[in-house]
């Protein structure tokens, strides 16, 4: 009796079995595609799967992925994924989007009882890949890819990833170079103490050669090798007839290590070879904080990911899969179900309802009959079409939005941030200090002369001020990303704050993209019509009979007799000796087309008489209201849809009456529309989702792209924001503006110390002691002040706003199974 | 006092021992992945329990073979 009332919650993915699950095993189950992989498993005996998360697995639709690797087959972009390949041993990394959990893990290293061509398996679970070594004998790349999808743990495999691998170096790099400037720091500390001590009168009579020439030698690395960096760097900007930050801390570096090296070998000091070591080993200690960003999430994709990687090109009858950037002028290519056209061509057989939601946001899908022009980008949905190509696919007019932007420099950006504009009058101010104080000392006392113009140099190495913007931005960003805005790097947060104008997208930005409104204008609508509708729509692929059917879900469908389905005018048939037709109004009526409204309906006749018509509007997200008016006071708002404008009146109702509204805008008027508020010295924030938005959110000062599943699809951008946190967006802003506030105080902080130092500098008084001090110290408190102060900041904030409302949310809401969690790295 | 030397030298040794093994360790990847070796370590019984089944199930196989033999 009380199984009635249960509900069913599907055994694989955690989601609502509906009121009829599927049943295997006694186990339910939400569709068919789960209960195949709890099958698959069960088999194998790998149900230990379940036992470490509840509902670890991943829904998706069936049969997507068949065909899909067809690719890998070739054996030229196979050899491009191979890491290690020696007679039939193979090593491959994947990424897999969908990893999340602990089962995760553990089923994806089991791979071995699934398949025994799989020789290891190993998950990196930050990055989310897989690195699988197996024996192409038994088993080939193309079959692991389908094993994989087989389990639903279906691997991205795109041009984009066949392209990177450098930033890891770079990363073991700074830890090679961290290990080293602490051994010798710690070793040279040790060396150095017993000139602190009292007593140290009779050390230094028998060892301060030794101690000073072990210093030396530890000495060396740490300046060649762990702080050439900022050397370079500085020698760099110098070239370039800039100042940065690299500048003042390269000069206080060279004087701290000629100034020692010459006290050591003339045997008139001790020099301050800790304090050198001491001040690298915490620069990049800060550097390395500031280069921890999110590893699994991808910031830089461009049109190469979403494409795919080969088509099936025809050649004299025979399908051969070929890469994409091999694809030529004139080859006819094959498109599938629910693939993307990968370059501008003319459909020369079949019937194309292409999708092009990708490039303009408008989500209704076009109709197009052979001979007609097909732009890159679009989707067909239907049935395989063929297709000749026109353009190669980097002249695609979707391609050349980002062509624009290549060869363009990115540091131009980086002039722009405060403490580079800072170190340009702080170096100066600090050559102007040395050179007064030397001179003073040349006229009073010339053998201090040039003992204090060092000394200035040294003790106002901006140690402390280089490390106070990395910790108080990184440290933000890193809580920013807790609460679901994930920045590309930590400059963002600083971006975020000069921010003047925020431009929206609007469908799938400020419009929930897979959420739609359905009502039914006409006569009240019974059981039957509702079983009928569910019935038919489950016939066709077009995008509204998908949103029909899902809207339906709850209803069980019957069988449908005379199935027919006209392209782009509806579909029909009969349900229970009724006769349903389902279509745009030019359908049901019959020719006659009376109403010209701009919402998107959907007609319904029984037996020939009108029942009414579906209206399908795109749902807000929640507290967009509330979020548009906390942000009106501040910026200026601006729309800009690629769809029609049947939604200007509700827009005009949320938005202020001042901010623009723009609609039929294509990618390319989005790019243009912001270059020109750009030149206007805005300071633009765009907020976009699809491809469509790539160009602008490119061209913006931040882009920010929105996403229901944050590891997909989502176009280049400096931060990625979870669909479900977009009402915060406000509090995001304020926490940016309240960190670089931190900053400033940091700054300040630390000139403090600066000026103390100075104290002892210009009077030629500096002992090694005083530096040895003053160095570690003033760096260690600037950090802790920038970190606590930026977690007090956020905590304020997320307890005040976010997490009150999370908990009243998680209660209503159904819990997302896939869970979420982002590492930094 | 000359013994210092001697221990600075042996303390340098290891010290640099130490800083060998870290450089390796990075090599080697070890700081890639923070999460996953903290989860792998507990699936290994689970594992062997997997092998095991396998293992006995390839035994009765044999058995039912030679059974079938005789």
């Amino acid at each position: 009796m009380q199984e009635e009332t249960k509900k069913y919650i599907c055994v694989h993915c955690g989601d609502d079995c509906g009121s009829h699950p599927v049943i295997w095993d006694d186990k339910p189950f939400c569709c068919n595609g789960c209960s195949t992989v709890y099958q698959i498993l069960h088999e194998n005996e790998l149900c230990t799967y379940y036992n470490f998360e509840s509902n670890p697995g991943i829904k998706i639709d069936a049969g997507k992925y068949k065909k899909k690797f067809a690719f890998l087959d070739d054996n030229e972009i196979a050899e491009q994924l191979y890491e290690f390949s020696e007679g039939n041993i193979r090593k491959l990394s994947f990424y897999i989007p969908s990893i999340h959990c602990s089962s995760c893990i553990w089923l994806l290293e089991h791979l071995s009882i699934l398949n025994k061509g799989v020789i290891k398996s190993m998950v990196n679970f930050v990055k989310k890949d897989v690195a699988i070594t197996f024996n192409s004998d038994e088993i080939s790349i193309r079959e692991l890819a389908e094993l994989l999808s087989s389990i639903h743990y279906v691997p991205e495999i795109t041009l984009d990833k066949l392209q990177e691998k450098q930033n890891e170096d770079v990363n073991k790099k700074l830890l090679y170079k961290i290990g080293i400037a602490g051994f010798c720091f710690g070793n040279i500390m040790l060396l150095s103490l017993p000139e602190y001590v009292p007593g140290h009168e009779y050390l230094e009579t028998h060892f301060k050669e030794f101690f000073g020439m072990m210093n030396f030698i530890l000495v060396l690395p740490v300046f060649f090798y762990s702080g050439s960096d900022y050397l370079k760097s500085a020698i760099k900007a110098l070239k370039h007839k800039f100042i940065n930050i690299d500048v003042p801390i390269s000069m206080g570096i060279l004087m701290l290590f000629i100034q020692s090296s010459i006290e050591i070998f003339t045997s008139t000091g001790s020099g301050y070879m800790d304090s050198l070591t001491g001040l690298i080993f915490f620069l990049l200690i800060g550097k390395w904080y500031q280069s921890r960003t999110y590893q699994a999430l991808s910031f830089e994709r461009d049109y190469r990911s979403y494409f795919p990687v080969a088509v099936s090109k025809m050649e004299s009858g025979l399908e051969i899969s070929t890469p994409i950037e091999k694809l030529q002028k004139g080859d006819i290519i094959l498109i599938r179900n629910q693939e993307l056209i990968p370059a501008d061509s003319v459909l020369i057989k079949g019937e194309a309802q292409i999708d092009y939601s990708f490039v303009t946001g408008e989500s209704k899908p076009v109709f197009k009959e052979s001979g007609d022009h097909i732009f890159a980008g679009g989707k067909q949905m239907g049935s395989a079409i063929e297709l000749t190509i026109e353009k190669d696919v980097i002249q695609s007019r979707l391609t050349q939005l980002w062509n624009q932007f290549e060869g363009e420099e990115p540091s131009s950006t980086r002039l722009n941030s405060l403490i580079d504009q800072i170190s340009k009058y702080f170096t100066l101010v600090i050559i102007a200090i040395g050179l007064f104080a030397g001179i003073y000392w040349l006229l009073n006392d010339s053998t201090k002369a040039v003992f204090a113009f060092t000394s200035v140099l040294i003790v106002a190495c901006p140690c402390a001020l280089a490390l106070s913007a990395p910790f108080a931005l990184g440290n933000t960003m890193r809580l920013m990303g807790r609460m679901g805005i994930y920045l590309k790097s930590s400059d963002v947060v600083e971006k975020f704050n000069s921010i003047t104008t925020i431009v929206f997208d609007k469908t799938g930005t400020i419009t929930q993209a897979d959420e739609v409104t359905i009502n039914f204008n006409g006569e009240a609508l019974t059981d039957d019509d509702r079983i009928a509708v569910k019935s038919l729509t489950r016939h066709s692929t077009h995008i509204l009979s998908s949103i029909l059917y899902e809207h339906y879900k709850n209803i069980i469908s019957e069988t449908v007799a005379d199935y027919k389905e006209l392209p782009s005018m509806g579909i029909s048939g009969t349900v229970n000796g009724r006769e349903i037709k389902l279509g745009s109004a030019k359908f049901i009526h019959e020719g006659k087309t009376e109403t010209s409204s701009l919402n998107t309906e959907v007609y319904l006749s029984v037996d020939g008489k009108i029942k009414g018509h579906f209206i399908l509007s795109n749902q807000y997200r929640t507290g967009l209201s509330e979020l548009i008016n906390g942000l009106a006071a501040k910026f200026d708002l601006h729309v800009l849809s690629g769809d029609n404008d049947s939604e200007m009146e509700n827009l005009k109702q949320i938005f202020p009456a001042k901010s623009i509204i723009r609609f039929n805008q294509s990618p390319n008027d989005k790019l243009e529309y912001i270059n020109n508020l750009k030149k206007e010295k805005k300071q633009v924030l765009m907020i976009g989702d699809g491809l469509n938005d790539a160009g602008a959110l490119k061209a913006s000062d931040v882009g920010i792209s929105i996403a229901d599943d944050i590891y997909h699809f989502s176009p280049a951008c400096d931060a990625i924001l979870e669909a479900s946190k977009f009402q915060y967006l406000k509090y995001f802003l304020k926490i940016s503006e309240k960190s670089v506030l931190v900053v400033k105080l940091s700054f300040a902080l630390s000139f403090l110390y600066n000026l103390f130092g100075l104290f002892f500098a210009v009077q030629g008084i500096l002992s090694p002691i005083v530096a040895a001090l003053l160095m570690p110290i003033s760096s260690i408190s600037v950090v802790a002040f920038a970190t606590f102060t930026t977690n007090y900041i956020a905590k304020l904030k997320e307890v005040n706003h976010i997490s009150v409302n999370e908990s009243i949310k998680t209660l209503t809401k159904k819990v997302n199974p896939l869970k979420k969690s982002v590492q930094l790295n | 006092m000359s013994v210092l030397f001697v221990l600075i030298g042996v303390s340098m040794l290891v010290a640099g021992g130490f800083l060998i093994g870290f450089l390796w360790a990075v090599k080697k990847g070890q700081y890639d992945d923070s999460y996953s070796p903290a989860v792998r370590i507990l699936f290994d019984d689970q594992e062997k329990e997997a092998q095991k089944k396998e293992k006995e199930q390839q035994i009765k196989k044999e058995t039912t073979k030679k059974n079938h033999k005789s």
